[in-house]
């Protein structure tokens, strides 16, 4: 019996479905449902982890966030400005820069700065944040280099024209007229670059960290130790979420509104 | 006196032997133009003629490859000249306008008059509304660009060029980017300036404005100055073969 090409892509449609609903059900019915939610999420520990989590680590994960952005942003303008710079050797160090970061493994250069370096010199970094947030902000001004330096891009030749045709010198025109601008453009992706932060800080947990220090990853790492229980790493993968979800939204809704306006 | 404070004094623009190549493109072949205190000199030509290039030029928004360019006395060819300074004086409008989009009409019109001049801010604005009210968009002033039409974006734009007080005005096909209805306003606009005596260079395809204002009418090709002389002579009765196929393309439409 001969079928159409459309009817037979119809009952495989069909077959997916069923197939998905009797997984589903297998799941449901041969999970052990109480042994998981007491291996991941304990209400006990749930309640353990408040308000230390929020207090003591999540704070710690803003703080981190924001140093690694706050300095990602102004050296990343720097090296921005640099490979837009008509001067040769400052667009070489800056792409030199630029590749060398992007191209090693956050992991990597924390654990050079971090803890390589350290324990072969003997020298020790003055403040504990600054550790991880140091690593954390070379690595983040190589990727903001290229966001600012697309944005800026981005802005029509005239207005740097424009500005230069009155009189402002360069890096005045550059600031007042053209960054401005920039800025509109990229603050989409730089809620991106922030977000990817506030993941990326995890990755400082792999350093010694003092009690002071410990961020969101960390601590449910210990946790987990302390209670032989997964339940304070997905509290702590949740209070992640809780961070970067609006911020998600936000971009998206940022995103829908400029194509909206474009059209 | 000497001859060349004659010159500094009288010239507002020295043009002398200019060339300009971008890569293999060679655009100006040894332009030579002097232009007079109060004189509005109009560009005219195809396209691809350099007539825009030699107007960038003059304030140095092109790099010429040889040859010197002297305005208001200052030789902007010369390693030494301070070209931001010499730029405060010399106004340019643009085609497509470039108004600063994230500013008002009355900031386009301060920032520069603040950032360069280092006018107060009452002082700047003040200045500024007396020049919408010139161009006739006194109720525009905390308008952002992107509510105005083309033709009121270009009036904000001479009124921003005209803030810093120039000596002389260069446009750069400043109507051409326009619907036609909205000419006229920048045009009358143009020749209210002319009228005052503002030395002018205009690169333009109306040939109805450069016949009525201009004092002397450039016509290019192939970049080089094929033909110049007042509107009357050019425009009126080409000597050149290359200046009359040239009008009678634009003219008989």
């Amino acid at each position: 019996m001969a079928i159409s090409k459309r009817q037979r892509a119809m009952y495989i449609r069909y077959a997916v479905y069923v197939l998905s609903v009797v997984a589903v059900i297998a799941v449901a019915l041969f999970v052990d449902w109480q042994k998981l939610q007491r291996a991941m999420f304990d209400w006990a520990i749930v309640k353990e982890q408040f308000p230390r989590i929020l207090t003591g680590a999540a704070k710690n994960t803003v703080i981190f966030t924001v140093l690694g952005f706050a300095g990602g942003l102004s050296f990343g303008l720097l090296f921005a400005l640099m490979r837009l710079s008509t001067i040769r050797p400052y667009r070489w160090l800056a792409a030199t820069y630029i590749e060398i970061f992007r191209g090693i493994p956050l992991l990597v250069t924390l654990l050079i700065l971090g803890f390589g370096i350290p324990i072969a010199t003997g020298w020790q970094w003055p403040n504990p944040f600054m550790q991880g947030a140091v690593p954390l902000a070379l690595v983040a001004s190589a990727y903001m280099a290229e966001t600012i330096r697309a944005g800026i891009e981005a802005v029509p030749k005239g207005q740097m024209e424009a500005a230069r045709s009155l009189g402002m010198s360069y890096p005045r025109a550059m600031f007042t007229i053209v960054i401005p601008q920039a800025l509109r453009i990229i603050i989409p992706p730089l809620t991106n670059e922030f977000v990817l932060l506030i993941k990326d800080t995890s990755l400082i947990s792999v350093l010694g960290v003092t009690d002071a220090t410990r961020d969101l990853a960390r601590f449910g790492r210990d946790g987990v130790n302390h209670s032989a229980n997964a339940t304070p790493l997905i509290v702590a993968g949740l209070v992640y979420l809780a961070m970067t979800l609006p911020l998600t939204q936000l971009v998206a809704y940022m995103e829908r509104r400029a194509k909206a306006a474009g059209k | 006196m000497s001859s060349e404070a004659i010159l500094i004094d009288d010239y507002v623009v020295n043009v002398t032997d200019l060339n300009k190549s971008f890569g293999t493109n060679h655009v100006l072949r040894g332009i030579d133009l002097h232009v007079q205190r109060g004189e509005v000199v109009c560009i005219i030509g195809p396209s691809g003629s350099g007539k825009s290039t030699l107007l960038r030029c003059v304030n140095m928004l092109e790099q010429p490859s040889g040859g010197s360019i002297v305005v208001l006395g200052r030789e902007l060819t010369h390693i030494d000249c301070d070209i931001d300074e010499a730029r405060s004086k010399i106004g340019m409008v643009f085609q497509q306008f470039n108004l600063f989009p994230h500013m008002t009409a009355l900031e386009n019109i301060c920032v520069a008059q603040r950032k360069v001049l280092g006018r107060s801010k009452a002082e700047a604005a003040m200045k500024g509304l007396q020049l919408l009210a010139r161009v006739g968009l006194t109720e525009k002033a905390d308008a952002y660009p992107g509510q105005l039409s083309g033709g009121q974006q270009q009036r904000v734009a001479i009124a921003r060029a005209l803030a810093m007080d120039p000596d002389v005005m260069l446009f750069d096909e400043a109507t051409s980017a326009l619907d036609p209805e909205l000419v006229g306003d920048v045009l009358n606009v143009m020749k209210g300036l002319a009228e005052e005596g503002m030395t002018m260079l205009v690169v333009t395809h109306e040939m109805g404005f450069a016949s009525n204002v201009a004092t002397r009418v450039v016509f290019m090709d192939g970049g080089v100055i094929v033909e110049e002389g007042p509107p009357s002579q050019v425009i009126n009765a080409p000597q050149q073969e290359r200046t009359r196929s040239f009008l009678s393309s634009v003219l008989n439409h």
